[in-house]
């Protein structure tokens, strides 16, 4: 019997492990759905921005006071996991503060935990201060009502939860070493439990125990189910920012991926010499796309894909959209929003039929991202800039354009009469291309 | 000024036997939009003052393709962009200049991938390498001390990490430099890109341009400098807007260098 609260503690590990490892298979199937793309090149460079940008959150502080609290949450989340490794040994061995031995180390670093505990929960409280009491609105846009909304505030109860559990968990311990109760040797440091002591040092040592035990177990249960819980939340950011920032664009931002596919059909149209029938070639039958740009998730390149689960909806993008600032329907945030919506939706539907897609009549565009909203796009790249871990959405925009206007011939009338002018006299304005000289001769 | 300042073609160069040190890329709102022809002028005026041996290509330039890319047209882009590419390359061209960033942005770019290899320079990087090589001088004059705000053009800033060039001619010209709310890379649009220009705006509350002009205006500006046509134009528009078109003065950085001269 006493090896009871071992089994049981593997058995939710397990459990837990396992299924996020089964969800995290889901989420790369899900991801490598999108056409290919060369993101794996320049290796150094990428690793160099990942620990600069994800790592070193060199984009963070561009908003100051946002930007100061995340980077406390996410340093206290990380050095805290220090402490999930012990409290792991100790449910799996039957230990007790395992780590211990390492003396003033120890207690070093118990202490810096609690700080840094006691920091994430004012950050958290902060957070949730400003998304649900203060009107900043960045939070306060449609795309957000509903489940966003709760998704965002979920994670923050679970943090102040968890953080708490931690703090009274080490004040029953304290305690409990206090009273040199057995088994509860004296070790770490104590700098903010040892203000909860008052409310509890009228307790008895097998009340502190059952508390503490509570706490222990609420608190790894808690990071359990969190760590479950991020597959259906945004907050999976925590995880993909590294590989989103890794794999993210490098080129100027003013570049925007030229066709292949179009290349090889403009230089034939142009080569007089050209057989118009060589297109239809073997082998090149594999270069010639069923369909120009992007009218649903699968046809987005693994990038654009996973830059949908990676958004955390903080949406810095959107509020430096100058459409956006203008009153227009157009919220990048609401583009990576969709995909991945749209993408969650392809996978359930992948799932229920053995991996065989079957047609729900629906895609992203019309269902899910209006021809209002891409037409709105100015292409400024404000929303590529904002984003704090390298997402693109602008590039969704255009390659949802390309589809509007070479698939579908649907671009607003103005635009086709622009289009119309270049090709016939190659200006956007119809003027004769043989005047284009015509200020020079008014006289400089 | 009434010296007749001669703008040769790449064709007339070609005849000649002769290579001009740079091809200005004049661009469409540069040849045919009458504001736009005065920033052309001003340029071209100069060229002449630094004594730059250039040429344009007149008729056998076209859109870059620019605007037909940003609205989805992929097609198009690439017809105009080979087409002129296949004219850059038969003149042999290196180096190019343009008062236009889409032009600058497309050329520098987009074209190397399709066969069109060229040193790309905006405008104020030009002139800021005239004067670093002492060929054109840039002191005070008319603008000096007033204050200045400078709009950052996207595909200038944004798309190629071009933010100081224009401000260091600006600072040439000893005027108050003066930085919008949002400038450099977070500078916010004038409302004509990605194709905007050659549409109307969808349904919001206010236009783009209105909204930049009204963050130039906090800055109590003498004149609010641009480096790019199309913000030019939209600069100018939400001015108007405004009624302050009197007293606040929408120029290319171009423009007030060859003024403060008094070219």
């Amino acid at each position: 019997m006493q090896y009871l609260p071992q089994i049981i503690f593997l058995l939710a590990f397990s459990a837990a492990v396992l299924f996020f490892v089964k969800n995290v298979k889901q989420l790369r199937r899900n991801i490598l759905l999108g056409k290919d793309v060369e993101r794996k090149d320049k290796k150094q460079e990428r690793f160099k921005k990942m620990m600069r940008v994800a790592l070193g959150q060199s984009k963070m502080l561009t908003r100051p006071i946002a930007g100061f609290l995340h980077v406390i949450v996410y340093v206290g989340f990380v050095i805290i996991n220090i402490e999930v490794l012990e409290i792991i040994i100790d449910g799996i061995a039957g230990t007790h503060r395992v780590f211990s031995f390492l003396g003033p180390v120890y207690n070093f670093l118990i202490g810096s935990f609690e700080i840094l505990a006691f920091l994430v929960l004012l950050s958290v409280i902060i957070f949730w201060i400003r998304r649900n009491v203060m009107n900043i609105k960045r939070f306060l846009s449609k795309e957000l009502k509903g489940w966003p909304k709760n998704d965002a505030n979920y994670i923050l109860y679970f943090e102040v939860v968890l953080m708490l559990l931690f703090l009274t968990m080490n004040a029953a311990d304290y305690q409990l070493q206090l009273n040199e109760y057995q088994g509860y040797v004296e070790a770490g440091a104590y700098p903010i439990s040892q203000f909860i002591l008052p409310l509890i040092e009228n307790m008895s040592n097998p009340s502190l125990v059952v508390l503490e035990r509570s706490a222990w177990w609420a608190h790894i249960i808690g990071i359990l189910i969190f760590l479950n819980y991020l597959y259906y939340s945004k907050h999976l950011h925590i995880l993909l920012a590294f590989p989103n920032v890794y794999y993210s664009n490098l080129e100027q931002k003013g570049r925007f991926k030229n066709l292949a596919s179009v290349t090889n059909e403009v230089k034939l149209m142009m080569d007089p010499n050209a057989d118009p029938f060589a297109e239809f070639a073997e082998d090149d039958a594999e270069e010639i796309p069923e369909k120009f740009g992007a009218s649903d998730v699968t046809d987005l390149n693994w990038f654009q894909l996973l830059s949908s689960y990676t958004c955390t909806e903080c949406g810095r993008c959107t509020s430096e959209c100058p459409a956006n600032q203008t009153g227009k329907k157009l919220s990048p945030r609401k583009i990576m929003m969709d995909t991945r919506d749209r993408l969650e939706e392809v996978g359930l539907n992948l799932n229920k039929n053995k991996g065989e897609f079957q047609d729900d009549g629906k895609q992203l565009l019309d269902d899910y991202i209006s021809r209002e909203e891409l037409w709105a796009c100015t292409t400024c790249n404000a929303c590529v800039e904002a984003c704090p871990i390298g997402i693109d959405p602008l590039s969704i925009i255009m390659d949802m354009r390309q589809y509007l206007v070479m698939e579908q011939s649907a671009a607003p009338s103005e635009l086709n009469n622009a289009m119309s002018n270049i090709e016939n006299n190659a200006a956007p304005w119809p003027y004769n291309q043989q005047d284009r000289l015509k200020w020079a001769e008014e006289g400089v | 000024m009434s010296e007749q300042i001669s703008v040769p073609t790449m064709a007339q160069y070609m005849a000649e036997n002769k290579k001009p040190e740079v091809l200005f890329w004049v661009g469409c709102a540069g040849s045919f939009d009458d504001r736009a022809k005065k920033i052309t002028k001003a340029f071209v005026k100069l060229l002449h003052k630094a004594g730059v041996d250039f040429a344009v290509l007149g008729a056998e330039e076209g859109c870059t393709g620019d605007p037909a890319k940003r609205a989805g047209n992929e097609f198009l882009f690439q017809m105009q962009a080979m087409t002129n590419i296949e004219v850059m390359n038969a003149y042999e061209i290196e180096k190019v200049v343009t008062a236009c960033p889409h032009c600058f942005n497309t050329i520098k770019n987009e074209y190397p991938e399709l066969g069109g290899n060229y040193q790309v320079m905006h405008h104020t990087q030009f002139l800021k390498s005239l004067l670093n090589e002492g060929r054109l001088k840039v002191e005070g004059g008319k603008y000096k001390g007033k204050r200045i705000t400078f709009h950052d053009p996207c595909y200038l800033g944004r798309a190629n990490d071009e933010y100081e060039a224009p401000r260091d001619l600006l600072r040439k010209l000893e005027v108050e430099l003066v930085e919008m709310k949002s400038c450099k890379s977070r500078g916010l649009c004038c409302g004509a890109g990605g194709a905007q220009m050659f549409k109307d705006a969808e349904k919001g509350d206010k236009e783009v341009n209105i909204h930049r002009t009204e963050e130039a205006l906090e800055t109590k500006p003498d004149v609010v400098a641009a480096g790019c046509p199309f913000c030019n134009t939209m600069m100018s528009d939400g001015v108007k807007n405004k009624e302050k078109e009197d007293s606040i003065e929408v120029l290319d950085v171009a423009e007030m260098i060859a003024n403060a001269e008094d070219l």
